[in-house]
């Protein structure tokens, strides 16, 4: 039962983003002017953009991210949506869930229609090892989701919403962002995941479980007070 | 009653300080790698010891508030929180005048530092999303969501130098679990400058938590005069 109202919510969010692709769009193609900004701010043919390609990828992910995620409730807001989802017989955690799940979705497309590119412009492995690739993005932007649309129910009603969302969100969004930096650089030079690396990957998975706990546990007082 | 604890907890500080700073300057002798600027830990390492315990109480209160909803633990909230930042800028600036002498460089991307920062930041943001929420109900609501979250950095700040190889000092003290690396005298010197600090913070949460009161009983007192 839980789980349908999670997939319900779920669904009817990415439908209506898929007939706008309002945040998608958007979101994209901030992501590749990021990428094309930084090839301005050092020379994209050196060597160690390897040492700091997971860096540049994760930072462009989370400017895309934080437009996708500010949208998660924002897009309530019209004809008092979110007083209606609010009302509806879905518990919060099922909204709350249903809504970081379609977020998820959307940034992990964003995030893997960026990978290639920037594989391509930078001339970077980014095809070798796509399991540890795709273990990284998934674990990561669930952190960087849980935390997001968190914190976009948490600003939903506030007055400066637009400007306080990135002020809160990205310093929040640093220990997921650090360990995803630090392990795609690993990964992207064309190293194993092993030995001192496998803290980062214990710091992402213990993060993803602790803030969606605290979401989940939390996002009720957040909604209805 | 609130008047004179605040009054003798300042006093106890202030003698307990001026008594510590005669016996760090004074009485013991420089370090024997460092030299004499080794005496900043007796001040870097207790404001830690302080913003962390004002973090605890601070996530402690928010919990509460989330728990029972009495506006007194969001008061208690914002004051620890308040203060625990002013300690960690503190931390951050002698751990700063430490690292220019002994490292030649102000500051160095490491995680405890990094992680430290992090941490004021968070709570920065803690700061600046109470003022942007008008309702005093929800500002103390939602804050304390957002406390809930932010304590885990503190947490991760804590447990940073032994996750990582860090180039900041790994932990000396014997409550950390590193025996016999500091001289018990200087160890023990360092624990009763934490006491004057501790006091301070307490008589700062005290003056805070009852300005925010007043603050509440007039915007209270405000909206019944538009009433009316």
């Amino acid at each position: 039962m839980f789980l349908r109202q999670v997939w319900t919510v779920c669904a009817k969010d990415l439908r209506s983003e898929l007939r706008t692709k309002e945040a998608l769009n958007s979101s994209l193609a901030f992501a590749l002017t990021i990428l094309l900004l930084f090839s301005f701010a050092f020379d994209p043919g050196a060597d160690q953009i390897q040492e700091i390609s997971g860096g540049l990828l994760w930072m462009s992910y989370a400017f895309a991210g934080a437009l996708i995620l500010n949208r998660s409730f924002a897009r309530e807001l019209f004809n008092d949506c979110l007083d209606a989802l609010i009302f509806s017989p879905v518990p919060g955690a099922a909204l709350f869930l249903g809504k970081a799940l379609a977020s998820f979705v959307l940034l992990l497309i964003v995030e893997l229609a960026c990978l290639p590119v920037f594989g391509i412009f930078y001339n970077v492995a980014w095809a070798d090892r796509f399991g540890w690739h795709l273990f990284v993005l998934v674990l990561a932007s669930w952190g960087l989701t849980v935390v997001g649309t968190m914190f976009s129910a948490l600003t939903v009603n506030l007055r400066m919403r637009e400007l306080m969302l990135p002020m809160l969100l990205y310093p929040m969004m640093i220990p997921a962002l650090m360990s995803a930096m630090h392990l795609t650089t690993v990964l992207m030079s064309g190293q194993a995941i092993g030995g001192d690396h496998w803290i980062w990957v214990r710091l992402l998975i213990g993060i993803d479980i602790i803030f969606t706990a605290l979401a989940v546990a939390l996002v009720e007082v957040v909604l209805v007070g | 009653m609130r008047t004179k604890v605040i009054y003798a907890l300042s006093i106890f500080a202030a003698l307990m300080l001026v008594r510590n700073l005669y016996v760090i300057f004074l009485g013991l002798p420089d370090e024997k790698d460092q030299g004499a600027i080794y005496r900043i830990i007796f001040f870097h390492v207790p404001s830690w010891f302080t913003s962390f315990a004002m973090f605890i109480v601070s996530g402690v209160a928010s919990g509460l508030y989330l728990w029972k909803g009495r506006q007194r633990n969001d008061e208690l909230a914002v004051a620890a929180t308040e203060v625990g930042t002013v300690f960690v800028a503190i931390g951050l600036a002698t751990g700063m005048i430490w690292a220019r002498i002994i490292w030649g460089i102000w500051w160095t991307w490491d995680a405890r530092l990094t992680w430290a920062l992090i941490t004021w930041l968070i709570y920065a943001g803690y700061l600046m999303l109470r003022r942007g929420i008008d309702d005093p109900t929800a500002r103390a609501r939602l804050s304390a969501v957002f406390n809930m979250f932010a304590f885990t950095s503190v947490m991760i700040t804590y447990k940073a130098i032994e996750w990582w190889r860090t180039q900041h000092p790994a932990p000396v003290l014997t409550i950390r679990g590193a025996d016999g690396l500091m001289d018990p005298l200087m160890e023990r010197m360092l624990y009763l400058n934490w006491l004057p600090m501790l006091a301070l913070a307490v008589v700062l949460v005290m003056i805070r938590m009852r300005q925010e009161g007043e603050q509440r009983e007039i915007e209270s007192l405000r909206r019944m005069a538009h009433a009316l």
